[in-house]
Protein backbone atom coordinates (compact mmCIF):
# COMPACT_ATOMS: atom_id res chain seq x y z
CA UNK A 1 0.00 0.00 0.00
CA UNK A 2 1.09 3.50 -0.56
CA UNK A 3 2.25 5.88 2.22
CA UNK A 4 -1.26 7.93 3.10
CA UNK A 5 -0.64 11.32 2.29
CA UNK A 6 -1.83 14.89 2.91
CA UNK A 7 -3.98 16.83 0.83
CA UNK A 8 -6.42 19.47 0.49
CA UNK A 9 -10.22 18.88 -0.72
CA UNK A 10 -11.79 21.40 -2.31
CA UNK A 11 -15.61 21.63 -1.49
CA UNK A 12 -18.23 22.50 -4.18
CA UNK A 13 -20.66 24.93 -2.67
CA UNK A 14 -23.59 21.94 -2.86
CA UNK A 15 -21.30 19.83 0.07
CA UNK A 16 -20.93 22.45 2.30
CA UNK A 17 -23.40 21.42 4.36
CA UNK A 18 -21.54 18.31 5.10
CA UNK A 19 -17.57 20.34 5.93
CA UNK A 20 -19.44 23.42 8.38
CA UNK A 21 -20.03 25.33 5.36
CA UNK A 22 -15.67 24.94 5.03
CA UNK A 23 -14.60 25.29 1.20
CA UNK A 24 -11.46 23.73 1.94
CA UNK A 25 -10.70 20.66 4.01
CA UNK A 26 -7.32 18.40 4.96
CA UNK A 27 -7.94 14.74 4.17
CA UNK A 28 -5.42 12.06 4.03
CA UNK A 29 -4.93 9.06 1.53
CA UNK A 30 -3.05 7.48 -0.98
CA UNK A 31 -5.61 7.44 -3.63
CA UNK A 32 -8.93 9.17 -4.32
CA UNK A 33 -10.44 6.41 -2.53
CA UNK A 34 -8.55 6.50 0.61
CA UNK A 35 -8.56 10.30 0.74
CA UNK A 36 -12.86 10.24 0.32
CA UNK A 37 -13.16 7.85 2.95
CA UNK A 38 -10.75 9.51 5.13
CA UNK A 39 -12.99 12.54 4.61
CA UNK A 40 -16.00 10.55 5.42
CA UNK A 41 -14.98 10.14 8.51
CA UNK A 42 -15.67 13.51 9.81
CA UNK A 43 -18.43 14.49 6.83
CA UNK A 44 -20.52 11.58 7.40
CA UNK A 45 -22.79 11.00 4.34
CA UNK A 46 -20.45 13.00 1.68
CA UNK A 47 -19.47 10.09 -0.24
CA UNK A 48 -22.28 8.64 -1.20
CA UNK A 49 -23.46 12.09 -2.51
CA UNK A 50 -21.07 12.35 -5.27
CA UNK A 51 -20.08 8.37 -5.91
CA UNK A 52 -23.01 5.59 -5.42
CA UNK A 53 -22.73 2.21 -4.12
CA UNK A 54 -21.44 0.98 -6.98
CA UNK A 55 -17.82 3.01 -6.38
CA UNK A 56 -18.89 5.31 -9.94
CA UNK A 57 -18.35 8.92 -9.63
CA UNK A 58 -22.22 10.30 -9.88
CA UNK A 59 -22.98 11.74 -13.62
CA UNK A 60 -22.91 15.40 -12.58
CA UNK A 61 -19.70 15.32 -10.38
CA UNK A 62 -16.56 15.62 -11.40
CA UNK A 63 -13.25 15.19 -9.67
CA UNK A 64 -10.10 16.27 -10.02
CA UNK A 65 -6.61 15.96 -8.78
CA UNK A 66 -4.87 19.45 -9.37
CA UNK A 67 -6.07 19.50 -13.30
CA UNK A 68 -6.13 15.90 -13.87
CA UNK A 69 -9.47 14.29 -14.69
CA UNK A 70 -10.20 11.71 -12.26
CA UNK A 71 -12.15 8.63 -13.81
CA UNK A 72 -11.36 6.07 -11.04
CA UNK A 73 -11.26 6.29 -7.31
CA UNK A 74 -7.57 4.21 -7.83
CA UNK A 75 -6.44 7.52 -8.57
CA UNK A 76 -3.19 8.37 -7.18
CA UNK A 77 -2.63 11.25 -4.84
CA UNK A 78 0.25 12.23 -3.55
CA UNK A 79 1.63 14.62 -1.06
CA UNK A 80 0.01 18.68 -0.99
CA UNK A 81 -1.65 17.47 -4.27
CA UNK A 82 -5.53 18.99 -4.17
CA UNK A 83 -8.90 16.92 -4.80
CA UNK A 84 -11.16 19.15 -6.20
CA UNK A 85 -14.82 17.76 -5.83
CA UNK A 86 -16.64 19.99 -8.95
CA UNK A 87 -20.83 19.98 -9.40
CA UNK A 88 -20.49 20.22 -13.03
CA UNK A 89 -23.24 22.35 -14.70
CA UNK A 90 -26.69 20.36 -14.97
CA UNK A 91 -30.39 21.49 -15.50
CA UNK A 92 -32.38 24.63 -14.57
CA UNK B 1 -55.83 20.10 15.96
CA UNK B 2 -53.20 21.89 13.61
CA UNK B 3 -53.34 20.91 10.11
CA UNK B 4 -50.13 21.21 7.86
CA UNK B 5 -49.65 20.71 4.12
CA UNK B 6 -46.35 19.69 2.95
CA UNK B 7 -44.99 20.70 0.03
CA UNK B 8 -42.96 18.61 -2.09
CA UNK B 9 -41.59 20.93 -5.22
CA UNK B 10 -38.02 20.18 -7.67
CA UNK B 11 -36.58 23.21 -5.81
CA UNK B 12 -37.26 22.62 -2.21
CA UNK B 13 -39.80 21.99 0.53
CA UNK B 14 -42.68 24.27 1.99
CA UNK B 15 -45.35 23.63 4.43
CA UNK B 16 -48.58 25.37 4.70
CA UNK B 17 -49.98 25.57 8.18
CA UNK B 18 -53.69 25.83 8.51
CA UNK B 19 -54.88 28.36 10.62
CA UNK B 20 -57.42 26.90 13.46
CA UNK B 21 -60.55 27.38 11.59
CA UNK B 22 -58.93 26.65 8.06
CA UNK B 23 -59.68 29.42 6.54
CA UNK B 24 -56.04 30.59 6.07
CA UNK B 25 -52.83 29.00 5.27
CA UNK B 26 -49.51 30.68 6.31
CA UNK B 27 -46.60 29.54 3.46
CA UNK B 28 -43.30 28.16 5.29
CA UNK B 29 -40.40 27.58 3.85
CA UNK B 30 -38.40 26.74 1.56
CA UNK B 31 -36.74 23.95 3.97
CA UNK B 32 -33.50 22.75 1.50
CA UNK B 33 -34.08 25.36 -0.81
CA UNK B 34 -32.96 23.73 -4.22
CA UNK B 35 -33.13 20.03 -3.34
CA UNK B 36 -35.31 17.80 -5.49
CA UNK B 37 -38.01 17.03 -2.92
CA UNK B 38 -40.81 13.44 -4.00
CA UNK B 39 -42.33 12.90 -1.28
CA UNK B 40 -43.13 13.83 2.69
CA UNK B 41 -44.51 11.79 4.90
CA UNK B 42 -45.46 11.89 8.15
CA UNK B 43 -45.87 8.78 10.42
CA UNK B 44 -49.43 8.06 11.42
CA UNK B 45 -47.82 6.00 14.34
CA UNK B 46 -46.08 8.50 15.77
CA UNK B 47 -47.12 11.98 14.25
CA UNK B 48 -43.91 13.57 15.35
CA UNK B 49 -41.76 11.55 12.60
CA UNK B 50 -41.55 12.94 9.26
CA UNK B 51 -39.13 11.44 6.68
CA UNK B 52 -38.27 13.28 3.35
CA UNK B 53 -37.37 11.60 -0.34
CA UNK B 54 -34.10 14.20 -1.66
CA UNK B 55 -31.27 14.58 -4.15
CA UNK B 56 -29.96 17.72 -5.94
CA UNK B 57 -29.31 18.37 -9.83
CA UNK B 58 -25.85 17.40 -8.81
CA UNK B 59 -26.04 15.38 -5.80
CA UNK B 60 -27.02 11.62 -4.89
CA UNK B 61 -30.31 10.87 -3.41
CA UNK B 62 -31.00 10.55 -0.12
CA UNK B 63 -33.52 10.77 2.91
CA UNK B 64 -33.44 13.28 5.90
CA UNK B 65 -36.01 12.16 8.96
CA UNK B 66 -37.46 14.70 11.87
CA UNK B 67 -38.48 13.81 14.74
CA UNK B 68 -40.06 17.22 15.62
CA UNK B 69 -42.91 17.14 13.06
CA UNK B 70 -40.38 19.24 10.24
CA UNK B 71 -38.89 22.04 12.77
CA UNK B 72 -35.56 20.00 12.09
CA UNK B 73 -33.95 17.48 9.63
CA UNK B 74 -31.26 15.10 9.90
CA UNK B 75 -29.96 12.69 6.66
CA UNK B 76 -30.14 8.92 7.04
CA UNK B 77 -27.01 7.14 8.54
CA UNK B 78 -27.92 4.75 5.25
CA UNK B 79 -30.03 5.47 2.52
CA UNK B 80 -31.52 3.69 0.05
CA UNK B 81 -28.84 1.84 -2.33
CA UNK B 82 -28.36 -1.31 -4.17
CA UNK B 83 -25.70 -4.03 -3.43
CA UNK B 84 -22.92 -3.32 -4.38
CA UNK B 85 -22.90 -5.45 -8.02
CA UNK B 86 -20.71 -9.58 -8.18
CA UNK B 87 -18.37 -9.91 -10.56
CA UNK B 88 -20.91 -10.27 -14.01
CA UNK B 89 -24.31 -8.48 -12.47
CA UNK B 90 -25.23 -5.36 -13.94
CA UNK B 91 -24.91 -3.04 -11.79
CA UNK B 92 -27.07 -1.05 -10.48
CA UNK B 93 -27.38 2.37 -7.95
CA UNK B 94 -30.39 4.35 -7.02
CA UNK B 95 -30.97 7.46 -8.85
CA UNK B 96 -34.05 8.82 -6.97
CA UNK B 97 -35.98 8.14 -3.84
CA UNK B 98 -39.36 8.61 -5.42
CA UNK B 99 -41.85 7.06 -2.68
CA UNK B 100 -41.68 6.80 1.08
CA UNK B 101 -44.28 4.74 2.64
CA UNK B 102 -45.28 3.80 6.60
CA UNK B 103 -45.00 0.20 7.58
CA UNK B 104 -47.34 -1.74 9.20
CA UNK B 105 -48.87 -0.28 12.76
CA UNK B 106 -47.21 -3.42 14.84
CA UNK B 107 -43.74 -2.44 13.47
CA UNK B 108 -43.38 0.98 14.80
CA UNK B 109 -40.28 1.98 13.34
CA UNK B 110 -40.64 0.48 9.61
CA UNK B 111 -40.86 2.00 6.38
CA UNK B 112 -40.78 1.24 2.44
CA UNK B 113 -39.21 3.33 0.00
CA UNK B 114 -39.29 2.75 -3.97
CA UNK B 115 -36.62 4.61 -6.05
CA UNK B 116 -35.84 4.99 -9.33
CA UNK B 117 -34.39 2.70 -10.83
CA UNK B 118 -37.36 0.69 -10.00
CA UNK B 119 -35.85 -0.55 -6.33
CA UNK B 120 -38.04 -1.77 -3.10
CA UNK B 121 -35.85 -0.40 0.29
CA UNK B 122 -37.19 -1.04 4.04
CA UNK B 123 -36.05 0.41 7.65
CA UNK B 124 -36.63 -0.96 10.92
CA UNK B 125 -35.07 2.21 12.40
CA UNK B 126 -37.72 5.10 11.32
CA UNK B 127 -35.92 5.77 8.92
CA UNK B 128 -32.27 6.02 9.57
CA UNK B 129 -30.77 3.08 7.83
CA UNK B 130 -32.50 1.14 4.79
CA UNK B 131 -31.91 -2.14 3.39
CA UNK B 132 -32.46 -3.55 -0.17
CA UNK B 133 -35.60 -5.76 -0.26
CA UNK B 134 -34.10 -8.75 -1.98
CA UNK B 135 -37.45 -10.53 -2.52
CA UNK B 136 -38.25 -8.05 -5.30
CA UNK B 137 -35.04 -6.10 -6.21
CA UNK B 138 -33.25 -9.42 -6.89
CA UNK B 139 -36.19 -11.84 -7.90
CA UNK B 140 -35.41 -13.33 -11.14
CA UNK B 141 -38.66 -11.77 -12.94
CA UNK B 142 -37.13 -8.30 -11.67
CA UNK B 143 -35.18 -7.53 -14.98
CA UNK B 144 -38.48 -8.24 -17.04
CA UNK B 145 -41.19 -6.71 -14.18
CA UNK B 146 -39.04 -3.96 -14.59
CA UNK B 147 -37.11 -3.77 -18.09
CA UNK B 148 -36.46 0.18 -17.86
CA UNK B 149 -39.23 1.30 -20.12
CA UNK B 150 -38.62 5.05 -18.29
CA UNK B 151 -41.29 7.81 -17.57
CA UNK B 152 -39.22 10.91 -18.55
CA UNK B 153 -38.08 11.12 -14.87
CA UNK B 154 -37.03 7.29 -14.45
CA UNK B 155 -38.53 3.76 -13.75
CA UNK B 156 -40.13 4.28 -10.84
CA UNK B 157 -41.63 2.23 -7.98
CA UNK B 158 -44.15 3.83 -5.91
CA UNK B 159 -47.41 3.05 -4.41
CA UNK B 160 -46.16 1.12 -1.76
CA UNK B 161 -48.78 -0.03 -0.08
CA UNK B 162 -48.89 -2.45 3.16
CA UNK B 163 -52.64 -4.23 4.64
CA UNK B 164 -53.62 -2.97 7.75
CA UNK B 165 -55.22 -6.79 8.59
CA UNK B 166 -51.60 -8.44 8.29
CA UNK B 167 -48.17 -6.76 7.85
CA UNK B 168 -46.71 -9.30 5.52
CA UNK B 169 -49.50 -8.30 2.92
CA UNK B 170 -47.80 -5.70 0.34
CA UNK B 171 -48.21 -4.02 -2.60
CA UNK B 172 -46.63 -2.16 -5.30
CA UNK B 173 -46.79 -0.18 -8.74
CA UNK B 174 -44.07 0.24 -11.05
CA UNK B 175 -44.14 2.70 -13.76
CA UNK B 176 -43.33 1.03 -16.49
CA UNK B 177 -43.59 -2.17 -15.05
CA UNK B 178 -47.34 -2.71 -13.41
CA UNK B 179 -48.81 -3.84 -9.69
CA UNK B 180 -47.30 -6.42 -7.82
CA UNK B 181 -48.28 -8.05 -4.65
CA UNK B 182 -46.77 -10.40 -1.80
CA UNK B 183 -48.31 -12.12 1.01
CA UNK B 184 -44.75 -13.19 2.80
CA UNK B 185 -43.49 -9.79 3.70
CA UNK B 186 -41.63 -9.25 0.40
CA UNK B 187 -39.76 -11.99 -0.24
CA UNK B 188 -41.75 -13.00 -2.93
CA UNK B 189 -44.05 -10.93 -5.43
CA UNK B 190 -46.75 -11.73 -8.51
CA UNK B 191 -47.89 -9.10 -10.82
CA UNK B 192 -51.41 -8.25 -10.35
CA UNK B 193 -52.75 -6.78 -13.98
CA UNK B 194 -55.01 -8.64 -15.38
CA UNK B 195 -57.72 -6.16 -16.48
CA UNK B 196 -56.10 -3.34 -16.88
CA UNK B 197 -54.76 -1.95 -20.36
CA UNK B 198 -51.17 -1.70 -21.58
CA UNK B 199 -52.42 0.19 -25.35
CA UNK B 200 -48.72 1.19 -25.71
CA UNK B 201 -47.42 -2.18 -26.11
CA UNK B 202 -47.72 -3.96 -29.18
CA UNK B 203 -49.38 -7.14 -27.13
CA UNK B 204 -52.06 -5.17 -24.59
CA UNK B 205 -53.09 -8.73 -22.79
CA UNK B 206 -50.00 -9.32 -21.24
CA UNK B 207 -49.52 -10.08 -17.92
CA UNK B 208 -47.05 -7.10 -16.52
CA UNK B 209 -45.38 -3.83 -18.46
CA UNK B 210 -48.47 -1.65 -17.33
CA UNK B 211 -48.20 1.74 -16.22
CA UNK B 212 -49.70 2.31 -12.73
CA UNK B 213 -50.09 5.83 -12.18
CA UNK B 214 -51.05 5.76 -8.45
CA UNK B 215 -52.66 2.56 -6.43
CA UNK B 216 -54.51 3.55 -3.26
CA UNK B 217 -56.00 0.96 -0.50
CA UNK B 218 -59.18 1.85 1.36
CA UNK B 219 -57.83 1.66 4.96
CA UNK B 220 -61.24 0.43 6.13
CA UNK B 221 -62.12 -1.88 3.08
CA UNK B 222 -58.05 -3.07 2.42
CA UNK B 223 -59.47 -5.66 -0.08
CA UNK B 224 -60.75 -2.83 -2.05
CA UNK B 225 -57.82 -1.04 -4.49
CA UNK B 226 -58.01 1.99 -6.66
CA UNK B 227 -55.62 2.57 -9.48
CA UNK B 228 -55.22 5.70 -12.05
CA UNK B 229 -53.29 3.81 -15.18
CA UNK B 230 -51.77 5.27 -17.95
CA UNK B 231 -54.75 3.73 -19.63
CA UNK B 232 -57.70 4.41 -17.22
CA UNK B 233 -59.48 4.19 -13.78
CA UNK B 234 -59.90 0.95 -12.15
CA UNK B 235 -60.93 -0.84 -9.49
CA UNK B 236 -60.10 -4.40 -7.64
CA UNK B 237 -61.97 -6.38 -4.89
CA UNK B 238 -59.91 -8.87 -3.76
CA UNK B 239 -59.64 -11.79 -3.57
CA UNK B 240 -60.56 -11.24 -7.49
CA UNK B 241 -57.45 -11.00 -10.12
CA UNK B 242 -58.89 -8.70 -12.26
CA UNK B 243 -58.94 -5.05 -12.35
CA UNK B 244 -62.62 -3.59 -14.07
CA UNK B 245 -62.47 -0.25 -15.64
CA UNK B 246 -64.39 2.42 -13.87
CA UNK B 247 -63.07 5.00 -16.10
CA UNK B 248 -65.53 3.75 -18.61
CA UNK B 249 -67.83 5.49 -17.17
CA UNK B 250 -66.23 8.80 -17.37
CA UNK B 251 -67.63 11.33 -19.91
CA UNK B 252 -66.22 10.13 -23.59
CA UNK B 253 -64.99 13.46 -24.31
CA UNK B 254 -62.89 13.60 -20.96
CA UNK B 255 -61.35 9.81 -21.08
CA UNK B 256 -59.80 8.90 -17.89
CA UNK B 257 -56.53 9.67 -18.45
CA UNK B 258 -54.70 11.13 -14.98
CA UNK B 259 -52.19 10.65 -12.57
CA UNK B 260 -53.28 11.31 -9.01
CA UNK B 261 -56.06 8.85 -7.35
CA UNK B 262 -57.23 9.89 -3.84
CA UNK B 263 -59.72 8.09 -1.93
CA UNK B 264 -62.46 9.74 1.12
CA UNK B 265 -60.97 8.21 4.72
CA UNK B 266 -64.53 7.07 5.81
CA UNK B 267 -66.24 6.08 2.37
CA UNK B 268 -64.55 3.11 0.48
CA UNK B 269 -66.86 3.85 -2.17
CA UNK B 270 -65.91 7.75 -3.41
CA UNK B 271 -63.15 8.36 -5.26
CA UNK B 272 -61.72 11.35 -6.97
CA UNK B 273 -59.24 11.76 -9.69
CA UNK B 274 -57.97 14.77 -11.99
CA UNK B 275 -58.19 14.32 -15.32
CA UNK B 276 -55.72 15.10 -18.03
CA UNK B 277 -54.90 15.23 -21.51
CA UNK B 278 -54.03 11.93 -22.74
CA UNK B 279 -55.00 12.62 -26.83
CA UNK B 280 -52.49 12.86 -29.67
CA UNK B 281 -48.78 13.64 -28.11
CA UNK B 282 -50.28 13.41 -24.53
CA UNK B 283 -50.37 17.05 -23.29
CA UNK B 284 -50.47 15.46 -19.77
CA UNK B 285 -52.48 19.28 -18.84
CA UNK B 286 -56.18 19.67 -17.59
CA UNK B 287 -58.61 19.11 -20.52
CA UNK B 288 -59.14 21.94 -23.11
CA UNK B 289 -57.64 24.49 -20.31
CA UNK B 290 -60.59 23.87 -18.03
CA UNK B 291 -59.26 21.80 -14.68
CA UNK B 292 -61.89 19.72 -13.28
CA UNK B 293 -61.92 16.63 -10.46
CA UNK B 294 -64.65 14.14 -11.04
CA UNK B 295 -65.73 12.52 -8.23
CA UNK B 296 -67.26 8.92 -7.85
CA UNK B 297 -69.98 7.97 -4.69
CA UNK B 298 -70.55 4.59 -5.69
CA UNK B 299 -67.06 2.81 -6.59
CA UNK B 300 -66.91 3.90 -10.10
CA UNK B 301 -70.47 3.22 -11.33
CA UNK B 302 -70.37 7.00 -12.72
CA UNK B 303 -68.99 10.16 -12.19
CA UNK B 304 -69.66 13.91 -11.35
CA UNK B 305 -67.71 17.12 -12.24
CA UNK B 306 -66.34 19.30 -9.85
CA UNK B 307 -65.45 22.64 -10.83
CA UNK B 308 -66.84 25.71 -8.43
CA UNK B 309 -63.75 27.82 -7.69
CA UNK B 310 -61.60 26.86 -9.78
CA UNK B 311 -60.18 28.73 -13.43
CA UNK B 312 -63.17 27.95 -16.26
CA UNK B 313 -60.82 28.49 -19.18
CA UNK B 314 -57.07 28.99 -20.11
CA UNK B 315 -55.49 26.76 -16.83
CA UNK B 316 -53.48 24.65 -17.93
CA UNK B 317 -52.80 22.34 -14.83
CA UNK B 318 -50.41 19.14 -14.71
CA UNK B 319 -50.93 17.83 -11.45
CA UNK B 320 -48.66 14.76 -10.51
CA UNK B 321 -49.39 11.49 -8.80
CA UNK B 322 -48.26 12.54 -5.72
CA UNK B 323 -49.58 15.96 -5.87
CA UNK B 324 -53.43 15.54 -4.50
CA UNK B 325 -54.32 14.56 -1.10
CA UNK B 326 -57.71 14.28 0.96
CA UNK B 327 -57.29 14.86 4.91
CA UNK B 328 -59.65 12.42 7.16
CA UNK B 329 -61.47 14.99 8.21
CA UNK B 330 -65.60 14.42 7.27
CA UNK B 331 -66.52 16.35 5.09
CA UNK B 332 -63.10 15.79 3.72
CA UNK B 333 -61.02 18.27 3.16
CA UNK B 334 -59.18 17.77 -0.56
CA UNK B 335 -55.78 19.54 -1.70
CA UNK B 336 -53.68 19.37 -5.18
CA UNK B 337 -50.82 21.19 -6.46
CA UNK B 338 -50.01 22.23 -10.16
CA UNK B 339 -46.45 21.67 -11.85
CA UNK B 340 -47.17 25.38 -12.15
CA UNK B 341 -46.57 25.92 -8.67
CA UNK B 342 -50.04 26.52 -7.04
CA UNK B 343 -52.10 24.76 -4.50
CA UNK B 344 -55.65 24.61 -4.55
CA UNK B 345 -57.53 23.37 -1.44
CA UNK B 346 -61.89 22.09 -1.08
CA UNK B 347 -62.96 22.38 2.38
CA UNK B 348 -66.29 20.18 1.15
CA UNK B 349 -65.22 17.28 -0.70
CA UNK B 350 -63.74 19.09 -3.98
CA UNK B 351 -67.55 21.18 -4.08
CA UNK B 352 -65.56 23.92 -3.62
CA UNK B 353 -62.02 25.47 -4.20
CA UNK B 354 -59.77 28.30 -3.99
CA UNK B 355 -56.25 28.41 -4.31
CA UNK B 356 -54.31 28.63 -1.04
CA UNK B 357 -50.52 29.31 -2.74
CA UNK B 358 -48.73 30.10 -5.78
CA UNK B 359 -45.71 31.03 -7.80
CA UNK B 360 -44.33 27.98 -6.08
CA UNK B 361 -41.69 25.86 -7.66
CA UNK B 362 -42.83 22.49 -9.27
CA UNK B 363 -45.07 20.22 -7.19
CA UNK B 364 -44.44 16.96 -6.96
CA UNK B 365 -46.22 16.06 -3.97
CA UNK B 366 -48.78 17.58 -1.52
CA UNK B 367 -49.21 15.44 1.51
CA UNK B 368 -51.41 15.97 4.45
CA UNK B 369 -49.93 16.11 7.99
CA UNK B 370 -51.50 16.96 11.47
Amino acid sequence: MAESTHCIVNIASPLRSYTGGAAKVNARGATVAEVLADLEQRSKGMRFRIIDEQDRIRPHICLFVGTRRVHSLAEPVVANDELHVICALSGG
Amino acid sequence: MASILWISTRKGAFALRASANGRTYRLVGPEFLGHIIHHIVQDPRDRHVLLMAAKTGHLGPTVFRSVDRGRTWREASQPPAFPKAAEGETPRAVERVFWLTPGHASEPNAWYAGTAPAGLFASTDGGDHWQSVAGFNDHPMRPKWAAGLRTPDGEFLHSILVDPRDRKHLYFAISVGGVFESTDGGKDWAPLNEGCAADFLPDPNVPYGHDPHCVVMHPLRPDRLYQQNHCGIYRIDRPDRRWIRIGKAMPQSIGDVGFPIVLHAEDPDTAWVLPMDGTTVWPRTSIDGKPAIYITRNAGKSWQRLTKGLPERAAWFTVLRQAMCADARNPGGLYFGTTSGEVWASANEGNAWRRIAQHLPEIYAVTHAI
